[in-house]
Formats: C-alpha cells, sequence, structure tokens
C-alpha cells in the first residue's frame, strides 16, 4: 500500500429560525411562546376544510432582511409548495414550504475560524415556511399507547437558511451557526433562543478523500438544541464516519438523532417512502410577488450592519479589532457602548468599562442590557469623575457598582460615601511616611532589591485611603519617600 | 401512458390508503385514462412558453401582522376523535422529529 489516504470532513447546515412577529404566517393566530395547549389556533391553522391562507406580509419583510444581511439575491418573484407527509401534528397533510422557486439565493457569511483568518461559507437559499405542531411527551400526558398534541405552533412562521456544504469541521460549523444567531438577533428578526426552539439546526455530514471534489455519502443528524450540542454532536458523528471508513467500510445514507444527555446519535426508524415529499405548487396562494421598490426600502432602513459597524470603530475610534468584535456580538450591547464613547475624551476608557464592568455585571446577574441598572449617561458621568480626577478609577469601579444596587446617580455616591480622590500632595505625604514607619522589615527588604515590594506599599497606602489617593501621586511620592530614605544619614 | 400496478400501490401506501387486488387494477385503468388524457396537452409546442401554476394575476395580496381572536379550544378540540387535558389525543408518535 502506498500512503494512507487522509479523509477530508464536508458539514452543510440547514437552519430554522423562528421570526419575532405578532401573528403566524397564514393567518391571524398569536404566536405568543407558551400559551395553554390548543388556544392559539383557527380554520386555517388546523386545516380546517376551504379554509385559505393569506400571507403575513411581516414575515416576507423579515425574511427580506436576513437575506440582504447574507448578500443573497432576493427573487422579485417566488412560489409557494406543499410539502406532504403524513404526522399527527402536521393537520393539513402538508407543510407550506418554498421548493423550486424560494425567495432568495446565493449569499455568503464569513467565519473566523483561527485569529486572521477568514472563511467564506456560501448560503444556498433561504425560504420561508410554516411550522408545525407540537407533541408532548411529558411524562404526565404520554400514556403507553398515546401521544398528546398541540398545535399553537402550526403556522408559526419560520424561515430556512441552507448553506453549501462549506464547512469542514464541527468547529466551523459551530462558528457559522454562531453568526447566524448574532445575525438574527442584530436584525431583531429572531430572538435565537435554540433551547425555546427558536433557532434549530440540522446538519449533512460527509467525508470524501482529500482533495476529491466529488461529496461522500452523507447522514443527517437532527435533534441538537444546544449550540454546544451542535458541536459534539457533529464531532460524534465525524468521528463515526471517520472509523467506518478508515477500517474499509461505508456510510449507509441515513438519519441520526443526537441524543444529548448519552452523547450519542442514534438512527431515526424510517420508512423509505418518508422522504417522498411529492411538493407540488401550492394552488391557494399565488406567486409572491415582490416590487423592487419595497425590497430598496427594506435595505434602506436595516440597521448598521455588524462589519461596517466595526471598521466605523476602529477607524474612528481606533479600538482594536478585538474590542470591537466583543462590542458588537449583540446589537442592543454595541448601542450602549455607542451612546458612552460618543460622550468620553478617551475612547479606549469607554470600551474598557463596557467590556469589563458593563459585560461582568450581565454575565453575574444574567441579564440582558435592557434590564441593566446603569443607563449609559450615568456610566459616562463615571468615566468623566476619573477623567478628571475627581474619584480614583478603583473609586469609579465602586461607584458604577454602588448605582447599580441602589439606582442612586453617581454624583450623589460619590458624595454619599466621600470618594472624591486625594490629591494633597501633603496629605498623601503624610500618610506614606505613616505606612512606611509602620512596616520597617518591609521596608527593609525593599532597599534590599525587593522591587516588587513596591506594590505592597501601594496596596497599604490605598487601604488606608479607602482607595481614594491619586494613584500616579501615590507612585511619585512613596518612590521619593522610599529611595529618600535609603541613606538617612 | 402506461400505469404499472406499482405505480398505484405506491401512491395509495404514500396516500395511507389500502386498496383490494380488484380496486389496484380498477385505479390503474383510472390513472392510465386521465393521464393519457392529459397528455394531449404534449402534442402542443410550448417551447419559450412559461409554466402556468395559477390563472389569477392578483399582485400584492399580504396581510398585515395583525393577530386576531383564534378558536375557543373547546372548538378547536370539537371534532377530535379524543381529546384530554386540552390536547388532542392520537395513536403513539413513535419517531421524534
Amino acid at each position: 500500500m502506498g500512503k494512507e489516504t487522509t479523509y477530508e470532513t464536508v458539514i452543510g447546515l440547514e437552519v430554522h429560525a423562528q421570526l419575532l412577529i405578532r401573528s403566524k404566517i397564514f393567518c391571524g393566530c398569536s404566536t405568543q411562546f407558551g400559551a395553554d395547549p390548543n388556544t392559539q389556533t383557527c380554520p386555517v391553522c388546523l386545516g380546517l376544510p376551504g379554509a385559505l391562507p393569506v400571507l403575513n406580509r411581516k414575515a416576507v419583510e423579515y425574511a427580506i432582511r436576513m437575506a440582504l444581511a447574507v448578500h443573497c439575491q432576493v427573487h422579485t418573484r417566488s412560489i409557494f409548495a406543499r410539502k406532504n407527509y403524513f404526522y399527527p401534528d402536521l393537520p393539513k397533510g402538508y407543510q407550506i414550504s418554498q421548493y423550486e422557486e424560494p425567495l432568495a439565493e446565493n449569499g455568503q457569511v464569513i467565519i473566523m475560524p483561527e485569529e486572521g483568518k477568514r472563511k467564506t461559507i456560501r448560503i444556498k437559499r433561504i425560504h420561508l415556511e410554516e411550522d408545525a405542531g407540537k407533541s408532548v411527551h411529558a411524562e404526565e400526558y404520554v400514556t403507553e399507547n398515546e401521544s398528546f398534541i398541540d398545535l399553537n405552533r402550526c403556522g408559526v412562521p419560520l424561515i430556512e437558511i441552507v448553506s453549501e456544504p462549506d464547512m469542514r469541521s464541527p468547529f466551523e460549523a459551530y462558528l457559522y451557526l454562531t453568526k447566524l444567531r448574532q445575525l438574527l438577533r442584530w436584525l431583531n428578526i429572531c430572538d435565537g433562543n435554540m433551547d425555546e426552539g427558536s433557532l434549530r439546526c440540522d446538519a449533512n455530514i460527509s467525508h470524501r478523500i482529500q482533495g476529491s471534489r466529488q461529496l461522500g455519502v452523507k447522514t443527517e443528524l437532527k435533534n441538537m438544541n444546544s449550540f454546544r450540542g451542535v458541536e459534539k454532536a457533529l464531532q460524534f458523528e465525524v468521528e463515526r464516519q471517520r472509523k467506518v471508513l478508515e477500517s474499509g467500510g461505508k456510510i449507509e445514507q441515513e438519519t441520526l438523532l443526537w441524543d444529548e444527555k448519552k452523547g450519542i446519535a442514534v438512527p431515526m426508524r424510517e420508512k423509505e417512502e418518508a422522504h417522498d415529499y411529492r411538493y407540488f405548487p401550492d394552488p391557494d396562494l399565488i406567486p409572491l410577488t415582490l416590487d423592487r421598490k419595497w425590497i430598496d426600502t427594506i435595505l434602506q432602513s436595516q440597521p448598521e450592519m455588524i462589519e461596517p459597524r466595526k471598521e466605523r470603530w476602529m477607524r474612528d475610534y481606533g479600538l482594536p479589532e478585538y474590542d470591537c468584535s466583543v462590542l458588537t456580538e449583540d446589537r442592543e450591547i454595541a448601542d450602549y457602548f455607542e451612546t458612552v464613547v460618543e460622550k468620553v475624551r478617551d475612547p479606549k476608557q469607554a470600551s474598557n468599562w463596557v467590556m469589563g464592568e458593563v459585560l461582568r455585571i450581565l454575565k453575574e446577574e444574567k441579564i440582558k442590557i435592557g434590564q441593566l441598572k446603569i443607563s449609559p449617561i450615568q456610566l459616562v458621568e463615571i468615566i468623566k469623575m476619573v477623567d478628571d480626577g475627581r474619584i480614583t478609577r478603583a473609586a469609579g469601579k465602586r461607584v458604577f457598582n454602588e448605582v447599580v444596587l441602589s439606582s442612586l446617580e453617581p454624583r450623589q455616591i460619590v458624595e454619599k460615601l466621600g470618594l472624591v480622590q486625594v490629591s494633597d500632595r501633603e496629605e498623601i505625604e503624610r500618610i506614606v511616611l505613616d505606612v512606611i514607619q509602620h512596616h520597617p522589615n518591609e521596608v527593609e527588604k525593599y532597599r534590599n532589591g525587593g522591587e516588587r515590594l513596591f506594590g505592597f506599599f501601594v496596596g497599604q497606602i490605598m487601604k488606608a485611603t479607602q482607595g481614594k489617593a491619586d494613584p500616579k501621586l501615590v507612585n511619585e511620592i512613596l518612590r521619593e519617600k522610599l529611595v529618600g530614605q535609603k541613606n538617612p544619614c | 401512458m402506461r400505469i404499472q400496478k406499482e405505480d398505484v400501490e405506491k401512491i395509495a401506501k404514500l396516500a395511507k390508503l389500502q386498496f383490494s387486488e380488484d380496486e389496484i387494477e380498477k385505479f390503474r385503468g383510472h390513472l392510465e385514462e386521465i393521464l393519457t388524457y392529459v397528455n394531449k396537452l404534449n402534442e402542443l409546442n410550448t417551447d419559450g412558453v412559461e409554466p402556468t401554476y395559477y390563472v389569477q394575476h392578483a399582485g400584492d395580496v399580504m396581510r398585515e401582522d395583525r393577530v386576531k381572536p383564534s378558536l375557543p379550544r373547546e372548538e378547536a378540540l370539537k371534532n377530535a376523535p379524543a381529546q384530554d387535558k386540552g390536547f388532542f389525543r392520537v395513536p403513539k408518535v413513535i419517531d421524534q422529529t
């Protein structure tokens, strides 16, 4: 045998995103999550005879928003089709989707698998469709030979985003999915919650001999309901396929269900005919014809997108790319930061405060920025007080926390806690000398080359002044006194 | 246009219908007749003609995103052969797709 065959992993994703609109895609029933079972249905979404679907304009608008954000071509004509299959949560016996002529095609997103390395993932198509109902598997409801069905979700608007098989590892798939979520949330058209099912992902995985252009036999992986779950499930399936291929076996085309708890993917039992969906144009819905002007209006009203915003911040504020990436992960955070940075002298200070204190509080309290009890204006006030030397940076952090806790104004807190910075040279000298006198051993060590002890003295002085001493003055005076006392005679 | 027995069986299976041998033969004949009839259209030259899925040309027929009252649950469940705790009750679903 010659050299060993190496295989290349090929992954494509089909992502379903639930659109954040009030009513269903083809009827006026509410899309509110968590309602009592079967309280949000009507003849249209129950598939009762004679009921006719009417398309929700907002669903189309949101689908176009996403399509434009990923640089798809939006077609002025697209067609709704019936996808036929039998399942208890699908009362009509078909799902209204788009097949031959989807709303949008040929887009792309950029991911960054390694620092500084950009990779394009092509998007094949984006189309509109309706969701199906829910089979309830909770123990309290399920008996041995029965299932319970809630049809509230029937007709909830979805977009399906289909990628080209451009991902080469589970990690790239994870990055792509995260990127889509970031975009959907940025556009405010989907909340991106995988655990509530408003973002769902199926994956196609195959392997081919390195260098080959032909795709290998693929398996389809379903039932992954978290971002890390997607990566883990893909890792599992990639490993499994590699083992089969490396031991000379063949991959069977099949659908696998990911079992999160057990950490394995198991083949789904299904009949061969299950995939014969017999798509055909839905006679109840005429072709969707879009006015070019409307698409342009939507394009004009898109928010400033992630990449342009990052680039603008790097250019206008001279911020590092890292800061800009962190601050644009979420649009609300980006907006918060923008309000702050416009009003302070040093942009880097603004980014440090938002990335440091603001993101820390959000993480600790598990809250969204909208629930944060400190407004951008209040943060600006704190940053300015630090900037003007009125309070120290350490005191600033304390004020920040107090504003969050007490909802008092920063200025009131500074007064209440007496945090005004001590920048009186004589007073600091007095404290420095006092600290030096109380620590003769440390002074001795410092003089004998214990440079690192400098920090210890600073700490003691800050403790004595409750963090209020001007750090610059402290450093200056302390160095002077420690050196000055080196040869007291 | 020739329709095989297997074609009828496949269509029946997809529609979850069961037929006797006689019925299958009867439907085979029906389907064949229908397709032969429709096949007459193939005699026309349709080069360069857009396929017609629909005969109406209504233009913009979308609705605004407004919530309308849904059916009361009792109404929604009224025709269900079986129901419990506000749910439709159906024979056990095996695959959790």
